[in-house]
Protein backbone atom coordinates (compact mmCIF):
# COMPACT_ATOMS: atom_id res chain seq x y z
CA UNK A 1 0.00 0.00 0.00
CA UNK A 2 2.65 2.52 1.03
CA UNK A 3 4.93 1.42 -1.82
CA UNK A 4 2.05 2.05 -4.23
CA UNK A 5 1.56 5.53 -2.77
CA UNK A 6 5.28 6.29 -3.07
CA UNK A 7 5.40 5.10 -6.67
CA UNK A 8 2.32 7.20 -7.48
CA UNK A 9 3.94 10.25 -5.86
CA UNK A 10 7.17 9.68 -7.78
CA UNK A 11 5.26 9.35 -11.08
CA UNK A 12 3.26 12.53 -10.35
CA UNK A 13 6.46 14.43 -9.47
CA UNK A 14 8.13 13.35 -12.72
CA UNK A 15 5.01 14.26 -14.71
CA UNK A 16 4.78 17.72 -13.14
CA UNK A 17 8.52 18.28 -13.59
CA UNK A 18 8.16 17.37 -17.27
CA UNK A 19 5.21 19.71 -17.63
CA UNK A 20 7.15 22.54 -15.98
CA UNK A 21 10.08 22.13 -18.33
CA UNK A 22 8.33 21.21 -21.57
CA UNK A 23 5.10 23.24 -21.25
CA UNK A 24 4.67 25.78 -24.03
CA UNK A 25 2.68 28.26 -21.97
CA UNK A 26 4.79 30.01 -19.33
CA UNK A 27 1.87 30.51 -16.94
CA UNK A 28 0.93 26.81 -17.09
CA UNK A 29 4.58 25.98 -16.36
CA UNK A 30 4.47 28.23 -13.27
CA UNK A 31 1.22 26.62 -12.09
CA UNK A 32 2.80 23.17 -12.54
CA UNK A 33 5.87 24.34 -10.61
CA UNK A 34 3.72 25.47 -7.66
CA UNK A 35 1.92 22.11 -7.65
CA UNK A 36 5.35 20.46 -7.84
CA UNK A 37 6.45 22.35 -4.71
CA UNK A 38 3.32 21.31 -2.77
CA UNK A 39 3.69 17.69 -3.88
CA UNK A 40 7.36 17.76 -2.90
CA UNK A 41 6.13 18.79 0.56
CA UNK A 42 4.12 15.54 0.71
CA UNK A 43 7.23 13.61 -0.37
CA UNK A 44 9.14 15.15 2.57
CA UNK A 45 6.30 14.04 4.86
CA UNK A 46 6.68 10.51 3.46
CA UNK A 47 10.37 10.43 4.44
CA UNK A 48 9.53 11.82 7.90
CA UNK A 49 11.09 15.28 7.45
CA UNK A 50 8.16 17.41 8.61
CA UNK A 51 10.20 20.60 9.11
CA UNK A 52 11.48 20.41 5.54
CA UNK A 53 7.96 19.61 4.31
CA UNK A 54 6.59 22.80 5.89
CA UNK A 55 9.42 24.88 4.41
CA UNK A 56 8.97 23.32 0.99
CA UNK A 57 5.22 24.03 0.96
CA UNK A 58 5.64 27.59 2.30
CA UNK A 59 8.77 28.72 0.46
CA UNK A 60 9.12 26.29 -2.47
CA UNK A 61 5.43 26.37 -3.37
CA UNK A 62 4.13 29.62 -1.88
CA UNK A 63 6.78 32.34 -1.97
CA UNK A 64 8.61 31.07 -5.07
CA UNK A 65 5.26 30.67 -6.83
CA UNK A 66 4.33 34.25 -5.89
CA UNK A 67 7.71 35.51 -7.13
CA UNK A 68 7.35 33.64 -10.43
CA UNK A 69 3.80 34.91 -11.02
CA UNK A 70 4.91 38.48 -10.22
CA UNK A 71 7.82 38.11 -12.65
CA UNK A 72 5.48 36.66 -15.29
CA UNK A 73 3.07 39.60 -14.91
CA UNK A 74 5.97 42.02 -15.36
CA UNK A 75 7.36 40.15 -18.38
CA UNK A 76 3.91 39.97 -20.00
CA UNK A 77 3.78 43.76 -20.09
CA UNK A 78 7.00 43.80 -22.13
CA UNK A 79 6.08 40.86 -24.43
CA UNK A 80 9.23 39.06 -23.20
CA UNK A 81 7.08 35.98 -22.50
CA UNK A 82 6.87 35.31 -26.22
CA UNK A 83 10.63 35.09 -26.61
CA UNK A 84 11.91 31.52 -26.61
CA UNK A 85 15.43 30.48 -25.72
CA UNK A 86 17.58 29.39 -28.66
CA UNK A 87 18.15 25.69 -29.42
CA UNK A 88 21.80 25.88 -28.36
CA UNK A 89 20.91 27.29 -24.94
CA UNK A 90 18.15 24.68 -24.49
CA UNK A 91 20.57 21.82 -25.25
CA UNK A 92 23.14 23.32 -22.87
CA UNK A 93 20.56 23.62 -20.09
CA UNK A 94 19.36 20.04 -20.71
CA UNK A 95 22.95 18.73 -20.55
CA UNK A 96 23.67 20.65 -17.33
CA UNK A 97 20.46 19.34 -15.71
CA UNK A 98 21.25 15.81 -16.84
CA UNK A 99 24.74 16.13 -15.36
CA UNK A 100 23.34 17.23 -12.00
CA UNK A 101 20.77 14.40 -12.04
CA UNK A 102 23.41 11.76 -12.85
CA UNK A 103 25.75 13.07 -10.13
CA UNK A 104 22.93 13.10 -7.56
CA UNK A 105 21.86 9.59 -8.51
CA UNK A 106 25.47 8.37 -8.27
CA UNK A 107 25.85 9.92 -4.80
CA UNK A 108 22.56 8.48 -3.54
CA UNK A 109 23.28 5.00 -4.93
CA UNK A 110 26.79 4.93 -3.43
CA UNK A 111 25.81 5.93 0.10
CA UNK A 112 27.28 3.43 2.56
CA UNK A 113 24.80 1.02 4.19
CA UNK A 114 23.71 1.97 6.79
CA UNK A 115 23.99 5.66 5.88
CA UNK A 116 26.21 7.71 8.22
CA UNK A 117 24.12 9.60 10.75
CA UNK A 118 24.56 12.18 13.49
CA UNK A 119 21.11 11.46 14.94
CA UNK A 120 22.24 9.62 18.13
CA UNK A 121 24.74 12.39 18.87
CA UNK A 122 22.11 15.07 18.22
CA UNK A 123 19.56 13.40 20.50
CA UNK A 124 22.19 12.97 23.24
CA UNK A 125 23.08 16.68 23.16
CA UNK A 126 19.54 18.02 22.82
CA UNK A 127 18.97 18.79 26.52
CA UNK A 128 21.52 21.66 26.90
CA UNK A 129 19.85 23.65 24.08
CA UNK A 130 16.55 23.72 25.96
CA UNK A 131 14.77 22.62 22.76
CA UNK A 132 12.85 19.43 22.06
CA UNK A 133 13.05 19.48 18.27
CA UNK A 134 16.49 18.33 17.02
CA UNK A 135 15.95 20.14 13.69
CA UNK A 136 15.47 23.48 15.49
CA UNK A 137 18.47 22.72 17.70
CA UNK A 138 20.57 22.14 14.58
CA UNK A 139 19.37 25.38 12.97
CA UNK A 140 19.56 27.60 16.04
CA UNK A 141 22.44 26.11 18.06
CA UNK A 142 24.80 23.65 16.36
CA UNK A 143 24.72 25.18 12.87
CA UNK A 144 23.57 28.68 13.85
CA UNK A 145 26.16 30.23 11.54
CA UNK A 146 24.45 28.68 8.50
CA UNK A 147 21.10 30.05 9.67
CA UNK A 148 22.57 33.52 10.22
CA UNK A 149 24.09 33.54 6.72
CA UNK A 150 20.76 32.33 5.28
CA UNK A 151 19.01 35.40 6.68
CA UNK A 152 21.74 37.67 5.31
CA UNK A 153 21.28 36.10 1.88
CA UNK A 154 17.59 37.03 2.10
CA UNK A 155 18.56 40.69 2.69
CA UNK A 156 21.02 40.58 -0.22
CA UNK A 157 18.29 39.17 -2.48
CA UNK A 158 15.98 42.03 -1.52
CA UNK A 159 18.76 44.55 -2.21
CA UNK A 160 19.25 42.89 -5.60
CA UNK A 161 15.55 43.35 -6.41
CA UNK A 162 15.57 46.97 -5.25
CA UNK A 163 18.70 47.72 -7.26
CA UNK A 164 16.88 47.23 -10.58
CA UNK A 165 14.63 50.22 -9.77
CA UNK A 166 15.19 53.30 -11.95
CA UNK A 167 16.83 56.32 -10.25
CA UNK A 168 13.57 58.25 -10.18
CA UNK A 169 11.91 55.48 -8.15
CA UNK A 170 14.57 55.21 -5.47
CA UNK A 171 13.04 55.53 -2.01
CA UNK A 172 9.47 55.26 -3.34
CA UNK A 173 6.96 52.42 -2.82
CA UNK A 174 6.78 49.16 -4.78
CA UNK A 175 3.81 49.01 -7.16
CA UNK A 176 0.74 47.49 -5.52
CA UNK A 177 -1.98 46.15 -7.79
CA UNK A 178 -5.15 46.67 -5.76
CA UNK A 179 -8.40 44.81 -6.32
CA UNK A 180 -11.26 46.32 -4.31
CA UNK A 181 -13.60 43.36 -4.57
CA UNK A 182 -16.12 42.56 -1.85
CA UNK A 183 -15.11 38.93 -1.40
CA UNK A 184 -11.41 39.79 -1.34
CA UNK A 185 -11.98 42.59 1.18
CA UNK A 186 -13.82 40.14 3.41
CA UNK A 187 -11.02 37.58 3.15
CA UNK A 188 -8.39 40.26 3.82
CA UNK A 189 -10.26 41.39 6.93
CA UNK A 190 -11.04 37.94 8.28
CA UNK A 191 -7.92 35.91 7.52
CA UNK A 192 -4.94 38.04 8.74
CA UNK A 193 -5.83 37.85 12.47
CA UNK A 194 -5.96 34.05 12.14
CA UNK A 195 -2.84 33.96 9.95
CA UNK A 196 -0.78 36.16 12.28
CA UNK A 197 -1.55 33.85 15.21
CA UNK A 198 -0.75 30.75 13.12
CA UNK A 199 2.49 32.34 11.86
CA UNK A 200 3.74 33.24 15.34
CA UNK A 201 2.61 29.83 16.65
CA UNK A 202 4.60 28.14 13.89
CA UNK A 203 7.77 29.80 15.19
CA UNK A 204 6.96 29.26 18.86
CA UNK A 205 6.12 25.58 18.45
CA UNK A 206 9.33 24.90 16.50
CA UNK A 207 11.10 24.55 19.87
CA UNK A 208 9.46 21.16 20.36
CA UNK A 209 7.61 20.33 17.13
CA UNK A 210 8.02 20.94 13.38
CA UNK A 211 7.88 24.63 12.48
CA UNK A 212 10.30 27.51 12.24
CA UNK A 213 10.97 31.16 11.51
CA UNK A 214 10.96 30.75 7.73
CA UNK A 215 7.62 28.95 7.67
CA UNK A 216 6.04 31.38 10.15
CA UNK A 217 7.54 34.41 8.37
CA UNK A 218 6.08 33.21 5.07
CA UNK A 219 2.59 33.10 6.59
CA UNK A 220 2.99 36.64 7.97
CA UNK A 221 4.21 37.86 4.57
CA UNK A 222 1.21 36.26 2.86
CA UNK A 223 -1.22 37.95 5.28
CA UNK A 224 0.38 41.37 4.64
CA UNK A 225 0.30 40.93 0.86
CA UNK A 226 -3.35 39.83 1.06
CA UNK A 227 -4.24 43.05 2.91
CA UNK A 228 -2.22 45.09 0.35
CA UNK A 229 -3.97 43.37 -2.55
CA UNK A 230 -7.38 44.19 -1.07
CA UNK A 231 -6.34 47.83 -0.64
CA UNK A 232 -6.53 47.62 3.18
CA UNK A 233 -2.81 48.14 3.78
CA UNK A 234 -0.02 50.09 2.08
CA UNK A 235 3.41 48.93 1.04
CA UNK A 236 6.03 51.09 2.76
CA UNK A 237 8.44 53.42 0.95
CA UNK A 238 11.71 51.52 0.60
CA UNK A 239 13.50 54.51 2.20
CA UNK A 240 11.32 54.29 5.31
CA UNK A 241 13.34 54.05 8.51
CA UNK A 242 10.82 51.69 10.13
CA UNK A 243 11.07 49.35 7.19
CA UNK A 244 14.86 49.33 7.30
CA UNK A 245 14.76 48.66 11.04
CA UNK A 246 12.32 45.76 10.59
CA UNK A 247 14.56 44.30 7.87
CA UNK A 248 17.81 44.38 9.86
CA UNK A 249 16.33 43.67 13.33
CA UNK A 250 16.50 39.86 12.93
CA UNK A 251 20.07 39.55 11.58
CA UNK A 252 21.30 42.35 13.91
CA UNK A 253 20.00 40.68 17.09
CA UNK A 254 21.32 37.32 15.84
CA UNK A 255 24.75 38.87 15.25
CA UNK A 256 24.71 40.65 18.62
CA UNK A 257 23.88 37.42 20.48
CA UNK A 258 26.55 35.65 18.42
CA UNK A 259 29.20 38.23 19.38
CA UNK A 260 28.07 38.11 23.00
CA UNK A 261 28.85 34.38 22.80
CA UNK A 262 32.59 35.26 22.78
CA UNK A 263 32.22 36.79 26.26
CA UNK A 264 29.52 34.55 27.73
CA UNK A 265 30.46 31.11 26.40
CA UNK A 266 33.87 31.45 24.75
CA UNK A 267 32.82 31.09 21.08
CA UNK A 268 31.05 33.04 18.35
CA UNK A 269 27.36 32.00 18.38
CA UNK A 270 27.77 29.90 21.54
CA UNK A 271 25.06 30.18 24.19
CA UNK A 272 25.62 29.73 27.93
CA UNK A 273 23.70 26.58 28.81
CA UNK A 274 21.53 28.19 31.51
CA UNK A 275 19.99 30.77 29.14
CA UNK A 276 20.19 28.89 25.81
CA UNK A 277 16.42 28.70 25.33
CA UNK A 278 15.69 32.37 26.22
CA UNK A 279 18.51 33.49 23.90
CA UNK A 280 17.11 31.39 21.05
CA UNK A 281 13.66 32.92 21.59
CA UNK A 282 15.28 36.38 21.67
CA UNK A 283 16.84 35.66 18.26
CA UNK A 284 13.70 34.15 16.74
CA UNK A 285 11.30 36.94 17.71
CA UNK A 286 12.82 39.75 15.58
CA UNK A 287 13.82 37.14 12.99
CA UNK A 288 10.23 36.24 12.11
CA UNK A 289 9.52 39.96 11.58
CA UNK A 290 12.57 40.41 9.34
CA UNK A 291 11.83 37.27 7.32
CA UNK A 292 8.16 38.18 6.89
CA UNK A 293 8.94 41.73 5.76
CA UNK A 294 11.75 40.66 3.40
CA UNK A 295 9.68 37.92 1.76
CA UNK A 296 6.67 40.22 1.30
CA UNK A 297 8.83 42.96 -0.23
CA UNK A 298 10.59 40.47 -2.52
CA UNK A 299 7.21 39.43 -3.94
CA UNK A 300 6.11 43.11 -4.11
CA UNK A 301 9.10 43.88 -6.34
CA UNK A 302 11.26 46.98 -6.89
CA UNK A 303 9.95 50.47 -6.10
CA UNK A 304 8.35 52.42 -8.96
CA UNK A 305 8.35 56.20 -9.61
CA UNK A 306 5.64 58.04 -7.70
CA UNK A 307 3.29 58.65 -10.62
CA UNK A 308 3.14 54.96 -11.61
CA UNK A 309 2.37 53.56 -8.15
CA UNK B 1 -17.28 -0.66 18.05
CA UNK B 2 -13.82 -0.28 16.45
CA UNK B 3 -15.16 -2.02 13.36
CA UNK B 4 -18.03 0.45 13.16
CA UNK B 5 -15.65 3.37 13.61
CA UNK B 6 -13.29 2.08 10.92
CA UNK B 7 -16.23 1.50 8.59
CA UNK B 8 -17.39 5.10 9.12
CA UNK B 9 -13.87 6.38 8.36
CA UNK B 10 -13.55 4.26 5.23
CA UNK B 11 -16.95 5.31 3.85
CA UNK B 12 -16.42 9.03 4.59
CA UNK B 13 -12.86 9.17 3.21
CA UNK B 14 -13.84 7.23 0.08
CA UNK B 15 -16.80 9.59 -0.46
CA UNK B 16 -14.41 12.54 -0.01
CA UNK B 17 -12.03 11.02 -2.52
CA UNK B 18 -14.93 10.59 -4.94
CA UNK B 19 -15.77 14.31 -4.73
CA UNK B 20 -12.12 15.21 -5.40
CA UNK B 21 -12.14 12.90 -8.43
CA UNK B 22 -15.47 14.30 -9.68
CA UNK B 23 -14.23 17.87 -9.09
CA UNK B 24 -11.06 17.16 -11.08
CA UNK B 25 -13.01 15.59 -13.95
CA UNK B 26 -15.33 18.61 -13.91
CA UNK B 27 -12.38 20.99 -13.93
CA UNK B 28 -10.98 19.26 -16.99
CA UNK B 29 -14.23 18.62 -18.89
CA UNK B 30 -16.62 21.48 -18.14
CA UNK B 31 -16.94 24.05 -20.94
CA UNK B 32 -16.43 27.43 -19.26
CA UNK B 33 -14.85 29.06 -16.26
CA UNK B 34 -17.90 29.40 -14.01
CA UNK B 35 -18.86 25.72 -14.27
CA UNK B 36 -15.21 24.74 -13.73
CA UNK B 37 -15.05 26.87 -10.59
CA UNK B 38 -18.26 25.20 -9.45
CA UNK B 39 -16.65 21.76 -9.89
CA UNK B 40 -13.48 22.88 -8.12
CA UNK B 41 -15.19 24.31 -5.05
CA UNK B 42 -17.22 21.11 -4.61
CA UNK B 43 -13.91 19.23 -4.27
CA UNK B 44 -12.75 21.69 -1.60
CA UNK B 45 -15.99 21.92 0.34
CA UNK B 46 -17.40 18.41 0.23
CA UNK B 47 -14.30 16.36 -0.60
CA UNK B 48 -12.11 17.86 2.10
CA UNK B 49 -15.06 18.03 4.53
CA UNK B 50 -15.82 14.33 4.16
CA UNK B 51 -12.15 13.36 4.50
CA UNK B 52 -11.89 15.46 7.69
CA UNK B 53 -15.11 13.84 8.95
CA UNK B 54 -13.65 10.40 8.27
CA UNK B 55 -10.42 11.27 10.07
CA UNK B 56 -12.13 12.76 13.15
CA UNK B 57 -12.79 9.42 14.95
CA UNK B 58 -9.11 8.53 14.44
CA UNK B 59 -7.48 11.55 16.13
CA UNK B 60 -6.24 10.96 19.65
CA UNK B 61 -7.17 14.30 21.22
CA UNK B 62 -9.96 16.86 21.10
CA UNK B 63 -7.40 19.54 20.16
CA UNK B 64 -6.29 17.46 17.18
CA UNK B 65 -9.90 17.20 16.03
CA UNK B 66 -10.43 20.94 16.43
CA UNK B 67 -7.30 21.57 14.32
CA UNK B 68 -8.62 19.28 11.56
CA UNK B 69 -11.97 21.08 11.51
CA UNK B 70 -10.14 24.44 11.51
CA UNK B 71 -8.13 23.31 8.45
CA UNK B 72 -11.38 22.51 6.67
CA UNK B 73 -13.01 25.80 7.70
CA UNK B 74 -10.00 27.82 6.47
CA UNK B 75 -9.93 25.95 3.16
CA UNK B 76 -13.68 26.60 2.83
CA UNK B 77 -13.24 30.32 3.47
CA UNK B 78 -10.30 30.64 1.08
CA UNK B 79 -11.92 28.66 -1.74
CA UNK B 80 -15.22 30.55 -1.47
CA UNK B 81 -13.52 33.98 -1.57
CA UNK B 82 -10.93 33.10 -4.18
CA UNK B 83 -13.49 31.58 -6.55
CA UNK B 84 -15.56 34.79 -6.28
CA UNK B 85 -12.48 36.83 -7.18
CA UNK B 86 -11.50 34.49 -10.01
CA UNK B 87 -15.04 34.49 -11.44
CA UNK B 88 -15.20 38.31 -11.40
CA UNK B 89 -11.76 38.60 -13.01
CA UNK B 90 -12.84 36.15 -15.70
CA UNK B 91 -16.02 38.11 -16.45
CA UNK B 92 -14.09 41.37 -16.63
CA UNK B 93 -11.76 39.75 -19.13
CA UNK B 94 -14.51 38.19 -21.27
CA UNK B 95 -16.87 41.21 -21.41
CA UNK B 96 -14.73 44.34 -21.31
Amino acid sequence: MSLGLDLLLAALMLGLAGWTVLGRDMFAAIAAFIAYGLLLGIVWVRVGALDVALTEAAVGGGVTGGLLIAAWARLRATAMVERKAGAGLAVLAALASLGVAVLLAAVVLHLPQPAPTLVPEAMANLAPTGLGNPVSATLMAWRALDTLLEKLVLLLALLGIWSVAPDAAWGARPAASVDRDGALTFLAQFLPPVGVVVGIYTVWTSADAPGGAFQGGTILAAMWLLAVRAGLADLPRVASRWLRLALVAGPAVFLAVGLAGFVLAGHFLAYPEAVAKPLIVLIEAPMILSIGVSLALMVAGPPVPKGDA
Amino acid sequence: MTLLRDLFSIVAICAGGFFFLAGTVGLLRFPDMLTRLHALTKADNLGLGLIVLGLLPRVGSVLGGVKLVAVWALALLASACVSQVAARMGRLRDEP
